[in-house]
């Protein structure tokens, strides 16, 4: 066991595990995340990620709850900067950025922000707790009063993550709502973005960490690496994903 | 096994005291969670006990070719996993399900959470009633028909007292799962408070933001749960005592 360890912890990126030999890494991370990180399951060297997605503002409830996975990916950095606060996290890294669209259906007469408050429109968002909700509500405090309104009265459902959100819409259940842009991107045209305009946008920073007492730790910073800056990088850059702010 | 069974539920009331329940339970999300449970379990078990007896009757007195593919068809929600029941009703009776061109349509309001209810709920009723009915002494029913008594007069007077036991339990059963209903809701219905958020997904949303809230929450279920668990055993146990006795004409 302890010569695996050797092997999987050296944390240069991706030149471990050369034998062949693999960790098995348990990887709590945002929903929002899901076919970058599936598409670098196999890519990281001397690491098995076994993966977990949901909302990240639930995946942090379950670590405040005792549950111990090895890597902690959020879709914000206030979730895991608050963790590692409570001593649960290792100091956080940022290691993507995305952006809030518009989310519609491809067919949709929706055209911009300023349509979502008309009579009949069905809207979704993410609940509060959720970093894509907690963005959407930064969009819609730029607003005016009466503007922010009128769409917040059209709100049908507040989802407990991007992709149960995104699903609403595929369905057809809802007409519009706030997402980030690599999920409009991975339905394949089922949807289309419309981008927000500049002075509304939210900074969207992706921060993450590795939890305390992971049980697996050496090979978890292995992960951590692939994700800042080895193949899932990679991955997430070509799910649209942007690179992090340089530090 | 009695110990791993027990556990959970006395974490839930160990993890919260008292006053921090009372206190979660004043609040208005928890409130409206409540109340809007209440509300769509009731709607819900009525449409099941309307539309549910007559089938049940029917199911169980009548004999046709492809009766027991109907009753398995009855009985298939009770195992489909909740999710499918979900993607199911989507498919259906969703926006751009296949009954949306003639208007059927339902989603995100709360006749869509009705309808996820008593989707998954009804085959526990149905189900209980249909062996409740079919125990009937069928001699007795004829014995009132010889003594004037019309179909009707003999169903409301005869069977539905002798059955009045197992239509009780499965009533009750039907209550718990549509109480407890999580899956299909969220996925058809949404999650908006005071209109599609329903306890056990008030307890999933404030679980992140407000353990507290959803460990209440949990206890109220926990609490309705047991309640409902001993009066489908009492009406049981008053059923094997005296079962007879309500088939007077």
């Amino acid at each position: 066991m302890a010569g695996v360890l050797a092997v999987a912890g050296c944390g240069d990126d991706d030149d471990a595990g050369g034998a062949g030999e693999t960790q098995r890494v348990i990887v709590s991370a945002a929903a929002s995340l899901t076919e970058a990180l599936n598409a670098c399951q196999n890519d990281v060297d001397g690491v098995d990620p076994s993966m977990s997605f949901a909302g990240s503002d639930e995946l942090a409830a379950q670590i405040r709850q005792g549950v111990k996975p090895d890597v902690f990916l959020a879709a914000n950095t206030t979730i895991p900067e608050d963790l590692a606060k409570e001593g649960l996290l290792s100091d956080p890294v940022e290691y993507a950025t995305n952006q809030l669209v518009l989310a519609v259906p491809s067919d949709s007469d929706i055209t911009s922000i300023d349509d979502l408050g008309e009579d009949g429109v069905t809207v979704v968002l993410g609940s509060e707790s959720v970093p894509f909700g907690s963005y959407t509500r930064e969009v819609l405090s730029r607003l005016g009063d009466a503007q922010s309104k009128a769409i917040l009265d059209n709100v049908r459902s507040n989802e407990p993550d991007v992709k149960s959100a995104i699903g609403k819409l595929t369905q057809g259940a809802a007409d519009a709502s706030f997402t980030y842009n690599t999920d409009v991107e991975a339905t394949d045209g089922a949807l289309k973005a419309i981008e927000l305009p500049e002075e509304l946008q939210p900074t969207v920073v992706y921060g993450g960490g590795i939890v305390d007492g992971a049980p697996n730790a050496e090979a978890a910073q292995t992960y951590l690496d692939s994700v800042t800056e080895g193949a899932c990088a990679q991955a997430l850059s070509e799910a649209g994903f942007g690179s992090a702010p340089a530090a | 096994m009695l110990f791993f069974l027990v556990l959970p539920i006395i974490a839930i009331f160990v993890g919260t005291s008292p006053r921090e329940l009372i206190a979660s339970l004043g609040e208005p999300v928890v409130r409206e969670a409540l109340w809007l449970s209440a509300k769509t379990t009731m709607m819900a078990l009525a449409l099941i006990l309307a539309a549910g007896t007559p089938a049940a009757y029917f199911l169980a007195t009548r004999r046709f070719r492809g009766r027991s593919a109907v009753i398995t068809l009855v009985e298939l929600p009770l195992v489909l996993p909740p999710a499918v029941a979900g993607i199911g009703l989507l498919a259906a009776i969703g926006p751009s399900g296949i009954l949306a061109p003639i208007g059927v349509s339902f989603s995100l309001s709360t006749a869509a959470v009705v309808v996820a209810l008593t989707y998954v709920a009804s085959p526990f009723y149905v189900r209980q009633a249909m062996a409740s009915f079919g125990a009937v002494d069928r001699t007795v029913v004829d014995a009132a028909r010889t003594l004037g008594a019309s179909e009707a007069e003999a169903f409301v007077r005869v069977v539905i007292p002798t059955a009045m036991p197992g239509l009780v339990a499965g009533t009750a059963l039907a209550l718990g799962r549509a109480l407890g209903e999580f899956g299909a809701t969220i996925m058809f219905a949404g999650s908006f408070v005071g209109v599609t958020q329903t306890v056990p997904l008030a307890i999933y949303d404030r679980f992140s933001v407000q353990f507290p809230d959803a460990l209440a929450l949990s206890a109220v279920l926990v609490v309705v749960s047991a309640a409902i668990l001993l009066s489908v055993k009492f009406v049981r146990g008053a059923e094997a005592v005296g079962g007879v006795g309500g088939a007077r004409v």
